[in-house]
């Protein structure tokens, strides 16, 4: 049993009153208090997440970009400018989810993002991929990661960096730039507006503290889930992982097929199941009733056969329960879970369910 | 650090019991259960005039993180529910031992109360 690894910012959370948990292999905070009330922050106003445990990954050499067209099924050929970012899921030759990642294109190559549990796993297929390519990776544990999110958010990171303000208002979504050493990018979790910034380690600590002295509240990973599935976004090792083909996990559109002769890691099996008719496919599950809907509950479509809950909560926006599930290709407009043993009546939901702290769902 | 007050009974499945005046006893999670929990969002409480075995499953608390079985701690009747607990489930956590009581039940046995964890045990239980 190895010691859990600590982000640069494991003494803020201490201060700012978090339980800490395990998470991944690194001791991160859950809450600072209440869930409930830092998720209703996050839509509302604005919240600080510590993101420091996932890995930035950045790719240089002259075969970087043919590398990654190998690499992951979305293009980067379709960086088109410095700072632009894509989401996509890297393969393995049977079609299943290595992991999802987050790629953008910068002056010197690429900076990557991938998940904290994953992180080993990953570099040791990049490495074993590399043969033959003049690519070099450089794992950037020297930066820290804060994701600011809400509709406050770039407002209050702004007024904490007045010279930045105007080049950070100007980003558009999926689209980051370089600040010094820092790097400033409109993405996030979360599906409100937000930031994700990467700044050297040794200066995360003072901006975390500066951003809560300017209103931006610190949030744990509890609400960052629950944020996130209303967000109808994917928790890798739980709504996809090595088994679970992107095309029945809801990431079909990240998949570039084309041009066709690019053959990248996955494809091949990709095409086959697309020829056979993907079995499967993610869908959003409503339940307005009481009770909630957890991960691993079965899902009976009457008729039609069995799916799956991939990941199930209660939505603090909407005050019932919502899940991520991986159900039949027939599946049409309701189903149901077995809930602790009552089968229950859900509603099946084209995902997000909320947006902008809105319901979007019909 | 949970809160274990000093005139309560506790059992392992993190129930709380207070003999009233009238010989009847109200039921609640502990501050440690809820803190366990996180958020509640859910409770199912038993039905009023049933009778039930120690351990028997009395209700659900469900939080955003978990499902869990509420325990009835002794065996007994049911008298009553709190309604407002259904209505507000966050009172489990913001008054676990007050506002958020989840039943009131009369005792088959007065005397099997006698048997159960006083707050040194439930103390030393959760390791607090």
């Amino acid at each position: 049993m190895t010691a859990p690894k600590r982000t640069p910012l494991f003494e803020e959370h201490l201060a700012a009153g978090a339980k800490m948990v395990d998470f991944a292999g690194w001791e991160m905070p859950i809450h600072y208090g209440s869930q409930l009330k830092e998720h209703e922050l996050v839509r509302t106003d604005a919240g600080v997440f510590d993101v420091s445990h996932m890995t930035v990954i950045d790719i240089t050499g002259g075969d970087a970009r043919a590398w990654l067209q190998k690499l992951i099924a979305n293009d980067v050929a379709k960086l088109g400018f410095e700072g632009k970012a894509l989401y996509s899921g890297m393969l393995n030759e049977t079609g299943g989810v290595v992991d999802d990642l987050i790629v953008y294109l910068t002056a010197s190559g690429y900076r990557m993002v991938v998940n904290a549990g994953t992180t080993e796993k990953d570099l040791a297929w990049m490495e074993k991929h590399k043969a033959g390519f003049d690519v070099t990776l450089t794992v950037r544990r020297d930066l820290a990661m804060l994701a600011v999110q809400g509709p406050q958010a770039i407002d209050k990171v702004c007024a904490l960096k007045p010279d930045w303000a105007e080049a950070i208002r100007s980003l558009k979504v999926f689209q980051g730039m370089p600040f010094g050493g820092w790097f400033v990018a409109r993405t996030g979790y979360t599906g409100e507006d937000g930031l994700e910034i990467m700044v050297p380690a040794d200066e995360a600590p003072a901006f975390f503290r500066a951003l809560r002295e300017g209103g931006v509240a610190p949030i744990g990973l509890g609400a960052r889930d629950t944020l996130r599935l209303e967000a109808g976004m994917n928790l890798y090792g739980h709504d996809m992982d090595e088994t679970v083909s992107p095309l029945e996990a809801g990431m079909g559109w990240t998949i570039a097929w084309a041009p066709e002769e690019r053959d990248f890691t996955g494809r091949k099996a990709l095409e086959a199941q697309k020829a056979a008719g993907v079995a499967m496919k993610q869908v959003g599950l409503v339940l307005e009733g009481r009770g909630v809907l957890r991960e691993g509950q079965k899902v009976v479509v009457d008729g039609v056969g069995e799916g799956i809950i991939t990941s199930g909560t209660f939505s603090p926006t909407l005050k019932h329960s919502i899940a991520i599930a991986r159900v039949p290709a027939a599946t049409g407009a309701t189903a149901q879970v077995d809930l602790r043993g009552t089968l229950t009546d859900v509603r099946v939901v084209k995902m997000p369910f909320v947006r902008n702290g809105k319901k979007v769902f019909e | 650090m949970s809160q274990i007050p000093a005139e309560l009974k506790y059992v392992s499945s993190h129930e709380w019991l207070r003999t009233e005046a009238d010989g009847t006893v109200t039921v609640g999670i502990t501050d440690h259960a809820q803190e366990l929990l996180g958020d509640v969002v859910f409770v199912e409480l038993p039905k009023v005039g049933a009778h039930l075995a120690a351990d028997e499953q009395a209700g659900v608390v469900e939080s955003v993180k978990a499902a869990s079985d509420v325990y009835c701690p002794v065996a007994g009747e049911i008298l009553e529910v709190n309604a407002e607990l259904e209505a507000s489930p966050e009172l489990a956590n913001s008054d676990p031992y007050g506002a958020g009581w989840f039943f009131r039940m009369r005792p088959a046995d007065a005397a099997a109360l006698d048997g159960l964890m006083d707050a040194a045990a439930y103390a030393s239980e959760i390791g607090a």
